[in-house]
């Protein structure tokens, strides 16, 4: 019953975010609220990893398959890509080739301005 | 046929899930990025629903049931990210800014090219969470007007444009240390950009995951105040 008990907590803690969702008026998603709080209590030794992680490891592995159902539904909205197709792509390279290099020379100057500083 | 196919309470889960493992096993045979399981089963799923003239919202109807699945999905994200806790605190700093100046670039960017384009909103408002996981941009895309499905697919376009560019970038920004490899694959490109950064280093695999929860939790917090602009 170990499969059991493990989903129940991870239902557990999806059912807090939720709630959360319900009674906090910001628009952040239940999922992302009960990650946090799961985190918390991982952190804090409050829920073993081990009580967790079989099933936990489970939902992430299966998680690709979730996605095919709703990946299905561009087709349904084909009439509204379809005339945007090249700004869609383009909008896309753009952006994700600019977050690259941003995001991987700050991390690397700061990693640097740390590390002469340690060697100093 | 297609109706009689329909009746079956499971036919719709069978037919999701043998075609993903059938693109599942078009990736490992081909060993191609743009074979991704998720376009291909996709695609698959969408030529059987065609060719036996089945109504695509009765498809997505008979599949509502999987979709409950993601919220404790991502909920479990937690644990991998509660393993690499160690690694987290010792890169805090480095990670944590340079995660939210690539985010803040990513919706910035968007936002602007979305605005000179002259996009409609709700592709706009799609468009805006496509650097973070699939889970945490559909909702927002859901939330704010958007479209998820066009989320969905923005998401995966730009994890496999990430994994194909990433080690280019790399070597020509001369990004060598796992840290800041790890912060640009995750933030970038998510959870596909991490499945190539986990195949480079370990540690740059793990730095990526953090990378990208922590870029989901920041863009949510910001997603709804930038959606005012569109």
């Amino acid at each position: 019953m170990k499969y059991v008990t493990q989903l129940l907590y991870i239902l557990l803690f999806s059912g807090l975010g939720e709630l959360l969702e319900r009674v906090i008026p910001l628009p952040i998603p239940a999922a992302i609220y009960g990650l946090i709080l799961l985190l918390i209590a991982l952190c804090t030794g409050l829920l073993k990893e081990e009580k967790i992680a079989d099933s936990a490891d489970f939902l992430i592995a299966i998680m690709p398959v979730l996605f095919v159902a709703p990946a299905v539904k561009i087709l349904q909205y084909w009439g509204l890509i379809a005339p945007n197709l090249a700004a869609i792509c383009i909008i896309i390279a753009v952006s994700t080739i600019l977050v690259f290099i941003v995001s991987g020379l700050i991390t690397k100057w700061i990693q640097g301005r740390k590390g002469g500083k340690d060697n100093g | 046929m297609g109706d009689f196919l329909m009746s079956l309470p499971l036919f719709c889960l069978l037919l999701t899930v043998g075609a993903f493992q059938i693109g599942l096993w078009c990736h490992k045979k081909t060993g191609l990025i743009l074979c991704n399981p998720i376009l291909i089963g996709a695609a698959l799923v969408g030529a059987v629903l065609l060719l036996l003239d089945i109504d695509m919202s009765a498809y997505q109807d008979k599949t509502a049931g999987i979709s409950w699945l993601l919220t404790p999905a991502t909920v479990c994200f937690a644990v991998p990210l509660y393993r690499q806790m160690k690694v987290l605190k010792k890169n805090l700093p480095a990670v944590i800014t340079g995660v939210a100046a690539g985010t803040a670039v990513s919706l910035g960017s968007i936002l602007a090219l979305c605005l000179i384009w002259k996009l409609e909103g709700p592709l706009s408002v799609s468009l805006l969470p496509k650097s973070i996981t699939t889970a945490m941009g559909m909702v927002l895309a859901e939330q704010n007007g958007g479209i998820p499905a066009l989320s969905s697919v923005a998401i995966l376009i730009t994890g496999i444009l990430g994994n194909l560019i990433g080690p280019f970038l790399c070597k020509i920004l001369k990004l060598t240390d796992p840290i800041s490899q790890g912060v640009a694959y995750g933030t970038a490109s998510h959870i596909i950009g991490t499945s190539k950064a986990t195949q480079i280093d370990p540690l740059t695999g793990a730095v990526s995951s953090l990378s990208l929860v922590v870029a989901g939790i920041l863009t949510a917090l910001v997603f709804p105040f930038l959606c005012k602009f569109i």
